[in-house]
């Protein structure tokens, strides 16, 4: 890096994204942006803003209500030579363009032998908190990053959600951005600079020498709130935001937990078959495994559909206290 | 362009509609000689549409195509050598061995690809039309499916964004009569499947999708339509398969005299008639042996290429 120190401002990170995404279209004319509502209504979440304004509706598309048609047309798009950003509404709904993603943007590059590419990047905000229901409150990184081809991102900070979403509109594959909607309003200081992430580096946002917890999403602020709070009672524990689950830096992870001997697994997502899993294993099957003071512990969302009473939908994914509970278990048990 | 009348463009028609041909019974043969696998959607008696339909497009112009499609992918201009050794598992296919028949592409001729999921091209064809607007091209796009693929939500998808934002797309209806067993009788209550373009304010026609001239003829005006910026047209060309859907297919649901009638009506066979006063007797064997001449070729030359090799196996996966 640079020995200048960063020009940065405080942005949400709905605005971080908008910064990214107005940025890149700068840049590149070929980068536009498709999705339902992102023109003069400014996106679902807000996040579109003005950009119809500073860019007109070409390249700031508006579509009919057509998840499987939008995505297809931005992988026909991409491979026609352009560089589509698509906004689904909600990541719930990526279940209906669930064959573009999976079946023809992740295989296309590897089915033609590497004769194209498909460099497109599909914005979902997921996650729980907004007593959205079931529909509406998803947690589907699992999905994604089981499928060899596709790109899997989760920024936690302002920052993050500009610079990964800058990496992932560079990148010549398709990469999943999923933003977490509880996420949008915090404010951080992001870079003036449109400076991408690396894919496949991870960020410790924390560093202690008891327990390492690896957490995504809103889960990565709610850690680190944890932690403050296990520091106040003399536990001092890592908090490692992988932030991209694929390709995932399982070193910064191993390493970390090489060092402290313990580590908690915290995602919003259900436990069985949920990323964490993947998480646990690459500890498991790396030289940490003989660092291990304790074992592997994941606190995960239950696995329920999100509910819509706030007190229910708070009890079926893990909260800040949850979290000191669970990291104040293991170092106390083991 | 006049198919019948003009010795090069029936000449061209002619040797294109025999190289599919031979090109799919070499095929047939190398499978049941135990010397292809996976498995094969043959496009036999079908000819005439992606021959008709590729000779109204330019270069630059792209196509998306569907498992059925070694037509579309010969008559946009492939090579067959390569063609043949994708689907003899050679490093020297198209796709490296990674896609096989179903996936055959030649992205540099702008074939973006045969597709397993039945309307799966269809939106892709419309993004690829929104690329080349966007761009202010005057390329377009030909989206080939078939009538099986007009009742998944994608094809409806991909038809309405091309019709609302008046892409450049032709959307290519091979209405071969079956969906794998499911009769099209069966499968939907219009009379005529180009009915369904009103439903997304654009022009639909029913073409005979035997005859090569009528297939060109609709395609080329929708293709002036798509230069012109007036958006997409929906043509369906009505044929049929005389092979089964796949290698596995039985033919439990349609009878030997259906088809014979309709082996009766080859569509190479009928042009060929057609054309006997423009290209004579002699030029009409000569775009045989050529077609024949040409197939040989690709099956030896893919003989003798390496296989595909597992060696860069998992680095295909990701673009760099």
């Amino acid at each position: 890096m640079t020995a200048v120190a960063e020009q940065t401002r405080t942005l949400t990170y709905a605005e971080a994204v908008r910064e990214a995404l107005a940025q890149a279209m700068t840049a590149d004319e070929r980068v536009f942006l498709l999705g339902e509502d992102v023109g003069t209504y400014g996106g679902a979440f807000g996040v579109t803003g003005d950009l119809v304004h500073r860019f007109g509706e070409e390249r700031i598309r508006d579509t009919p209500i057509s998840e499987l048609g939008i995505v297809g047309a931005a992988v026909g798009a991409a491979l026609a030579g352009m560089r589509p950003v698509v906004e689904i509404q909600f990541s719930d709904f990526t279940a209906q363009a669930m064959d573009q993603i999976v079946n023809q943007a992740a295989k296309i590059h590897f089915m033609l032998g590497g004769a194209a590419t498909v460099p497109m990047v599909l914005r979902a905000p997921a996650g729980s908190g907004t007593g959205a229901a079931a529909q509406h409150s998803q947690s589907l990184e699992a999905w994604f990053a089981h499928v060899p081809g596709l790109k899997v991102v989760m920024p936690a900070t302002p920052a993050d959600a500009k610079a990964l979403l800058l990496a992932a509109i560079a990148d010549p594959n398709p990469v999943i951005v999923l933003e977490h909607k509880l996420l949008y309003k915090q404010s951080g200081p992001v870079p003036e600079a449109a400076t991408p992430a690396r894919l496949g580096e991870a960020a410790v946002r924390r560093r202690g020498t008891d327990l390492t917890i690896v957490a995504t999403g809103v889960m990565v602020p709610r850690s680190l709130e944890a932690a403050d709070e296990l520091a106040a009672d003399g536990i001092e524990a890592s908090v490692v935001d992988p932030r991209s689950l694929k390709p995932l830096d399982g070193k910064s992870i191993v390493d970390d937990v090489t060092r402290t001997g313990r580590a908690l697994l915290v995602q919003e997502a259900p436990k069985t078959a949920g990323f964490m899993a993947e998480i646990a294993a690459t500890i498991g099957e790396s030289p940490a495994f003989g660092h291990l003071r304790a074992p592997i512990s994941r606190l995960c969302g239950l696995d329920v559909p999100i509910p819509y009473a706030p007190q229910l939908e708070r009890a079926a994914v893990p909260q800040v206290a949850d979290i000191v509970r669970a990291a104040t278990d293991l170092v106390r048990r083991w | 362009m006049d198919l019948i009348g003009n010795a090069a463009a029936a000449r061209q028609a002619l040797v294109t509609m025999w190289t599919i041909r031979r090109f799919e019974e070499a095929v047939d043969d190398l499978f049941a000689r135990g010397l292809m696998h996976g498995t094969m959607h043959l496009s036999i008696g079908q000819e005439a549409v992606p021959v008709g339909a590729c000779l109204a497009l330019s270069d630059g112009d792209y196509i998306t195509s569907t498992h059925r499609g070694h037509g579309h992918c010969i008559a946009k201009g492939a090579r067959l050598a390569d063609m043949m050794a994708e689907l003899l598992a050679k490093e020297t296919g198209y796709c490296r061995g990674r896609g096989g028949s179903m996936h055959i592409a030649d992205v540099a001729t702008g074939n973006l690809g045969a597709n397993g999921i039945v309307a799966g091209g269809v939106p892709i064809a419309a993004g690829a039309g929104l690329a080349v607007k966007m761009r202010g091209g005057r390329e377009v796009v030909v989206s080939f499916f078939g009538d099986g693929a007009v009742n998944e939500g994608a094809w409806h998808e991909g038809v309405n964004l091309a019709a609302i934002w008046d892409l450049p797309v032709v959307f290519v209806c091979e209405n071969n009569h079956y969906g794998m067993s499911m009769s099209v009788s069966r499968a939907f209550r219009v009379k005529q499947l180009s009915e369904r373009a009103a439903a997304y304010g654009i022009p639909g026609v029913t073409v005979d999708g035997n005859d090569p001239q009528a297939v060109h003829d609709a395609v080329a005006d929708a293709v002036t339509r798509a230069r012109a910026g007036e958006g997409p047209t929906l043509i369906e060309a009505t044929t049929y398969r005389w092979k089964g859907h796949s290698k596995s297919d039985k033919n439990l649901y349609r009878t030997r005299e259906e088809i014979e009638q309709w082996r009766e009506r080859d569509p190479i066979a009928r042009f060929e008639q057609r054309v006997a006063a423009t290209l004579g007797d002699q030029e009409i064997q000569s775009c045989r042996d050529e077609a024949r001449d040409a197939v040989r070729a690709a099956v030896r030359a893919a003989h003798a290429a390496p296989d595909a090799s597992a060696d860069s196996l998992t680095e295909a996966v990701y673009a760099r």
